[in-house]
């Protein structure tokens, strides 16, 4: 490890690692710095992402995917069932392997990254941040960096060090518990979701194939709900009904940031991505690609701004997510906290109309109109923020 | 008086509490936690959003004086 580098990234998650290797890209000099002995894991995730997504923002290697969906099957309180039409397909990943291929895209773009490496604050100086201070395999160490990105996930600290509020409220946390299952019985290409105040209050369980008889099933309920009952509860009590024969690989606990993205994803020369941002989707708690998206984003500011020796151009990066990201997330927030709520009947009565449409209204669109219907001013939201309805 | 305690060697580290603190009085390793008692306000957000139930609230006991 070095004393010094342009670009300091602490955390090699899928958001960090895009990062460090679009940064990189343009011969930056690029550190990652990662907490864990190891990229990758553990797995804290659905490893669900829609290809057209994924494809958008890596060349896919057939070896991350696990499973590929064709169907989503929502399970509303009562058992009835709606299979939308996806109009597309996606993919469950193999996150040990996908995060760790991003960590090697940016290490061949010429990033270093190091693993057992604790960042535990920042370096002060006189117009902001010129460093950061760590762990590393023990050692007591401070590194210099003339910019330094924050892509330090759920527990994101660097944002809060550098005074921009990154705490998730309660309400927008999602917390969750996560199994890997082993001898269950399930369709190869369906991604099942649960709902229901008894199954999962204010989130849903999901159970995503893995294919060879392996599962991924999970629940995330929002923080409100999770001081009267914990998220493994939810789920020990879903696998003993649902997969009583299973072998259970690993349980991990986690928790998603379903929140607005931060106002303030640069400030100084301090840059927020990922997680640590809230770029997840707050709608469907999805934060793989989006926080990808944000790592692009923000690592081609950064090679730019290193380039021309102008600081001002990482506000490239902010504009450039608003522009493509950021007011969507706004109106999934919105949709979130109309329908995160809904009592049981009501989740109900959606599942009785949406079975009522005709096939070809049976959609996901077709699910959120059928679920927002008393919410007019936000169906038209929708319609104009996502181009739909034409 | 910090009245939030981690049941030991039950937590999965996962940040789940660290993300709604709102004093970043947690510090969290890869498989160490630990709580910055000057920081802490026992507001208790950790102890309710934990998925595993990890981070306990004990009452304060009341002494005989205020009893
Ligand atoms: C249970 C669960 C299920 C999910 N399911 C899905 C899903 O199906 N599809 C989807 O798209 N998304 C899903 N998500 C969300 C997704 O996992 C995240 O949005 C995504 O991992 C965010 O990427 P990131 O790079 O921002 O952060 P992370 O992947 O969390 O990476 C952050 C990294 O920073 C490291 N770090 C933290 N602090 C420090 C420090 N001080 N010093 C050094 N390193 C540090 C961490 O160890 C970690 O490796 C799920 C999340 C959970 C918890």
């Amino acid at each position: 490890m070095k004393q010094e580098y342009d670009v300091i990234v602490v955390g090699a998650g899928p958001a960090g690692s895009t990062c460090a290797r679009y940064a990189a890209a343009q011969g930056a000099s690029v550190v990652v710095l990662e907490k864990d002995r190891d990229v990758g894991m553990p797995v804290r995730c659905g490893e669900a992402v829609s290809n057209r997504s994924l494809e958008k923002i890596v060349d896919i290697d057939p070896r991350w995917i696990a499973a590929t969906i064709r169907r989503f099957r929502l399970v509303s309180p009562s058992g009835q069932i709606v299979e939308p039409d996806l109009g597309g397909h996606g993919f469950v990943l193999e996150r040990r392997l996908f995060d760790y291929d991003l960590a090697r895209l940016a290490v061949e773009a010429g990033a270093e990254v190091h693993t057992k490496s604790y960042v535990d604050g920042l370096l002060p100086s006189e117009n902001g941040w010129q460093g950061v201070a760590l762990q590393w395999k023990g050692e007591r160490r401070e590194i210099r960096g003339r910019i330094i990105v924050g892509a330090d996930g759920v527990e994101s600290r660097v944002g809060k060090w550098a005074g921009v509020d990154t705490t998730t409220h309660m309400r927008d946390m999602e917390t969750c518990a996560q199994m890997t299952l082993s001898n269950v019985d399930l369709e190869d290409d369906a991604c099942e979701f649960y709902f229901g105040n008894d199954t999962a209050p204010m989130g849903y369980l999901w159970v995503f194939p893995k294919g060879n008889g392996m599962a991924n099933v999970g629940v995330g309920i929002s923080g409100m709900a999770s001081k009267q009952r914990a998220a493994i509860r939810y789920l020990k009590d879903f696998i003993a009904r649902r997969f009583p024969g299973a072998g259970v690989l690993t349980t991990v606990a986690g928790g998603v940031p379903c929140a607005v993205t931060v106002d303030t994803l640069v400030k100084d020369n301090i840059v927020l991505v990922g997680d640590a941002a809230h770029q997840v989707n707050p709608m469907s708690g999805g934060g793989i690609t989006s926080g990808m998206f944000g790592g692009k984003m923000a690592g081609e500011a950064i090679a730019r701004a290193l380039a021309r020796e102008d600081l001002t151009l990482l506000q490239e990066y902010p504009r450039q997510w608003e522009k493509d990201i950021g007011a969507k997330h706004r109106t999934y927030h919105r949709m979130k906290s109309a329908v995160y709520k809904f009592p049981d009947e009501t989740l109900d009565d959606i599942a009785r109309k949406v079975l009522a449409l005709s096939p070809e209204k049976r959609t996901i669109w077709g699910v959120f109109r059928t679920a927002l219907r008393h919410q007019p001013a936000l169906v038209w939201e929708m319609v104009k923020v996502f181009g739909l309805g034409r | 008086m910090l009245l939030i305690e981690i049941k030991p060697n039950t937590c999965d580290f996962c940040g789940c509490c660290v993300g709604v603190c709102p004093e970043d009085a947690i510090e969290l390793q890869e498989a160490q936690i630990s709580i910055i008692e000057e920081r802490c306000t026992n507001c208790a957000k950790c102890v309710w959003v934990c998925p595993f139930e990890v981070l306990l609230f004990n009452k304060p006991q009341k002494t005989k004086a205020e009893a």
